[in-house]
């Protein structure tokens, strides 16, 4: 397998493609022939103080494709996904090594700026975390500050349908989010990430802090959220990745063990320790 | 016998603690009762009419007892101070929270702590010998000696630690994750420090800035040293006025016999502004349990 | 690429701007207080350190000539009153403190005291003034002395060491209170062997910056009626006594009732005095004033640092 990869680890310049052979984890080609991937990944380490959280990490995520991240907890992958959207960069004693790109765009260089990158690349958290505003403003906030220039109250009803949240809250969009219950603030959330039209969306364990019906709720979301976007999902569950992703990283100690075409990884691993994870034997 | 001691002297410090706790009833009692019962001496003599409603203050000149010049005085000081102390604190606090860098936050608080501990009579002396020559006078010569600005800006100064440490820990309140939120939606820092964050902690911010009137109202020493001894109902900043505190720091430095007239106006000005600070300070500390319950 | 996308117009450079602005308002604001301080102290130090010196120090008052006055009676005053201060007000606020935090049970009067505290400590300073003016000195009849000076401010400082005293109290984990119940401790001796030393930085931190308040109080003291003129110190001579415990104690009996001023009394009346000449002496006062505080301030945070590197929870 052939793997396109950039080697340099300049932060300002633009770097140049270099054409590598190596055993780097990647997407195995399927039937159909590959898009050029969204996220192109490249030896990437980042550390917080002394602690590494992720080491060397290698790969690519396709465009209109879910994409699950999944290993113990503490493994790196929620770090990992921040690193998409720079949303690490809060994170006092930040460090990174390697390189990332969104599309053409380097994620770590000078000339990156995170705002614009998070306008397209979108993200849904653990924890349903609505503004303490009105469901309307909730959705409309993002696109308001972006400068949206059509008209609000289509894209909030086009949002919230999108989000499978349209007929429970269509009646009380003035009232508070935070009245809403722990399922409807989470596809809130999601409502509010697609309203300023992303291109990726990234999702940290969004079921975690719900019940068994707003999860299934969720996950068919996401089944139908891939034909717009392209979703990198991390999740400590297994049965959600194998249920609701394309493909599977699987993530160890903040290195990445392997990743492949979910079904393939779920049922013949070629690592061992996935295996051994994937069978309970640990985690 | 033993065990009788021991509980007889577990039963004694039990009830030498609680007295201690006691204590600040009692205290809270002492001036209610100080200041009422001369009050009501005094109003044995005046009417409360005339003390609310006249717009003369001159208890030596014809005994002239309308409250309303000294509240006045009093409000100009403590309204130009604050006008000075809420954009500098919340400015301050905002910084603190969303903008230092690790290090400069730690430092903030006791920065603040010894800004808040320099002595009043120390800024009264700077806002007589140095704001009112050097920054009043020059943009306006024709301002009194003594003025109700350089006791206002003075008392701003005061205050500003007290605001911005109080917005500060408000803004801290506010959970990670709201912010993470409007990050995540390409906001910039600008619009999450003014259109998440300061929302989201308003209440706090309004409790702090009450907190911080009812200590602007209660200042003594700068404004007895700054503002003058002219009570008068204006809203001209650059001349003499006084202020409540100012006033019974006057009459306490003359003379006064016990029982007098003038003794007994220190204790219905004392009132009025103690009834005018609790209030402030009850609402604001009401203000902020609730913001407490709302984050816990 | 999502449709649509053209329907933002999302002014990146401008937002980015406003941000810079934004921020560069913020920082000259915060640094605003700084400033003033600054000019504060130069000021202070221009006009008073020529006139600083051991004469300055060591000097009664004058009220005739400027050049042979000094702060000595003012800083022996302030000496003696925060010390009379510290005796009342520390073993009082730690004991309201503890019974709050340690022994309260939870119901309205608890709930009724701790609103009382917080209210208390945002009454004006010259309110207690009047309240030491009316008890301390006319009813209890200490005139106006340097023990009703203490006592006012002792009132002053109390609601700010309780409030420290619990902050400090509260932030010992549960954990060391069940280990002492556990040997069999009653609840006092698990308070004062376990749970009083391991809130002990803590607590005198904001005893210090409790004091440090005290010392730098006028109001309270003018109301009571402290002088800047006193021409003796009290307690400055021993002579006349007894040398046996009787005599100390007569000895200190009257230095305690004795007349008395405060440095920030002093520094208000040559404030307020029309020479120039005393306006240095008031900046030389101001230098010697916050020269005590600023030691008693850093003493206070020092111990505060100390205790988030060496916590032993």
């Amino acid at each position: 397998m052939v793997e396109r990869a950039r080697g340099e680890r300049s932060f300002v310049a633009p770097p140049t493609p270099v054409v590598r052979e190596g055993a780097v984890a990647a997407r195995a080609a399927g039937e159909n022939p590959p898009a050029e991937p969204v996220f192109r990944i490249r030896e990437l380490s980042i550390q917080y103080g002394a602690f590494t959280a992720i080491r060397n990490v290698t790969l690519d995520i396709p465009e209109r494709q879910v994409t699950a991240i999944i290993g113990p907890s503490g493994c790196g992958k929620s770090t990992l996904l921040r690193a998409l959207n720079r949303m690490n960069d809060f994170v006092p004693h930040m460090t990174v090594r390697g390189q990332a790109y969104y599309r053409d765009q380097a994620i770590y260089s000078l000339r990156c700026d995170p705002v614009e990158l998070r306008r397209r690349v979108g993200m849904v958290f653990q924890k349903p975390n609505p503004f303490p505003k009105s469901i309307y403003k909730n959705v409309a906030w993002g696109a308001r500050i972006n400068g949206y220039t059509g008209a609000l109250d289509e894209l909030v009803e086009r949002s919230l349908r999108a989000a499978a949240l349209w007929d429970e809250v269509k009646d009380k969009l003035d009232e508070s989010a935070l009245n809403l219950s722990g399922g409807q603030q989470q596809r809130l959330c999601i409502a509010r990430a697609v309203a300023i039209q992303p291109d990726v969306l990234l999702m940290d364990e969004p079921c975690s802090a719900l019940d068994p019906i707003a999860t299934s709720r969720i996950e068919d979301l996401i089944d139908e959220l891939k034909t717009r976007f392209t979703v990198v999902l991390v999740t400590h569950n297994m049965q959600q990745a194998a249920r609701v992703s394309d493909l599977t990283a699987f993530l160890l100690m903040g290195e990445l063990v392997e990743m492949d075409d979910t079904s393939r990884l779920f049922t013949k691993p070629s690592d061992q320790r996935t295996q051994d994870y994937i069978t309970g034997r640990f985690g | 016998m033993a065990r009788i001691l021991r509980k007889l002297r577990e039963g004694g410090i039990h009830a030498a603690l609680l007295g201690c706790a006691l204590l600040s009833v009692a205290t809270t009692i002492g001036i209610v009762w100080v200041l009422l019962r001369e009050s009501l001496g005094f109003f044995s003599d005046v009417p409360l009419r005339e003390f609310l409603f006249r717009l003369e203050w001159a208890p030596e000149l014809g005994g002239k007892y309308g409250v309303w010049p000294l509240v006045c005085g009093t409000m100009l000081v403590a309204g130009g101070g604050l006008l000075l102390a809420i954009p500098i604190g919340v400015a301050t606090a905002l910084y603190l929270s969303e903008y230092a860098p690790h290090w400069l936050r730690q430092l903030g608080k006791p920065i603040m702590e010894v800004l808040a501990g320099i002595p009043t009579v120390v800024y009264g002396y700077f806002a007589l010998m140095f704001i009112t020559p050097n920054i009043i006078r020059p943009l306006y010569p024709e301002a009194d000696v003594f003025n109700a600005a350089s006791a206002a800006i003075v008392v701003g100064i005061m205050i500003i630690p007290t605001i911005a440490s109080l917005c500060d820990d408000a803004f801290r309140a506010v959970p990670r994750a709201l912010r993470d939120g409007a990050y995540a939606l390409s906001a910039t820092k600008l619009e999450v420090s003014t259109r998440v964050v300061f929302p989201a902690a308003l209440s706090g911010v309004v409790a702090a800035i009450l907190l911080g009137l009812g200590r602007a109202i209660g200042e003594t020493m700068a404004v007895a040293i700054a503002a003058g001894m002219t009570p008068k109902v204006t809203a001209n900043p650059f001349t003499s006025i006084q202020t409540m505190t100012g006033y019974i720091v006057q009459v306490s430095l003359g003379d006064t016999p016990q029982g007098s007239m003038a003794y007994r106006t220190i204790f219905v000005i004392g009132f009025t502004l103690f009834l005018m600070t609790l209030g402030i300070n009850l609402v604001a500390n009401y203000v902020l349990g609730r913001l407490r319950e709302k984050y816990e | 690429m999502s449709a649509g996308g053209a329907q933002f117009r999302p002014r990146l450079q401008a937002r980015r701007t406003l941000g810079w602005l934004f921020a560069a308002v913020c920082v000259l604001f915060s640094l605003t207080s700084l400033l003033v301080l600054g000019v504060l102290l130069v000021e202070v130090f221009r006009v008073g350190w020529p006139a600083l010196s051991w004469t300055f120090i060591r000097n009664l008052p004058s009220v005739l000539f400027p050049e042979q006055a000094g702060i000595w009676t003012a800083l022996i005053g302030s000496i003696w009153t925060v010390a009379i201060t510290a005796l009342a007000a520390i073993p009082l606020g730690i004991g309201a403190a503890v019974y709050l935090e340690e022994y309260a049970p939870r119901n309205w009067l608890t709930n009724a005291i701790s609103i009382n505290i917080a209210n208390l400590a945002g009454v004006p300073s010259i309110v207690y003034g009047i309240l030491g003016l009316a008890i301390f000195v006319r009813w209890l009849e200490f005139d106006r002395s340097v023990l009703s000076g203490g006592l006012t401010l002792a009132l002053l400082v109390l609601p700010v060491i309780i409030i420290a005293s619990r902050e400090a109290l509260a932030a010992v984990p549960d954990s060391v209170r069940q280990a002492a119940y556990a040997v069999g401790a009653t609840r006092w001796q698990t308070i004062r062997h376990h749970v009083l030393p391991a809130a002990l930085p803590g607590i005198i931190t904001g005893v210090i910056l409790a004091l440090s308040r005290a010392v730098g109080e006028a109001a309270p003291l003018i109301m009571i009626g402290a002088l800047a003129y006193v021409t003796s110190v009290p307690g400055g001579s021993f002579e006349g006594y007894d040398h046996s415990l009787a005599g100390v104690w007569s000895w200190l009996r009257d230095a305690m009732l004795a007349d008395f001023s405060a440095m920030p009394i002093q520094i208000y009346n040559w404030t307020d005095a029309p020479q120039k000449e005393f306006h240095v002496l008031a900046a030389a006062g101001i230098i010697v004033l916050l020269g005590g505080l600023l030691t008693m301030n850093a003493v206070a945070v020092g111990i505060r640092a100390w205790r988030q590197v060496h916590r032993t929870w």
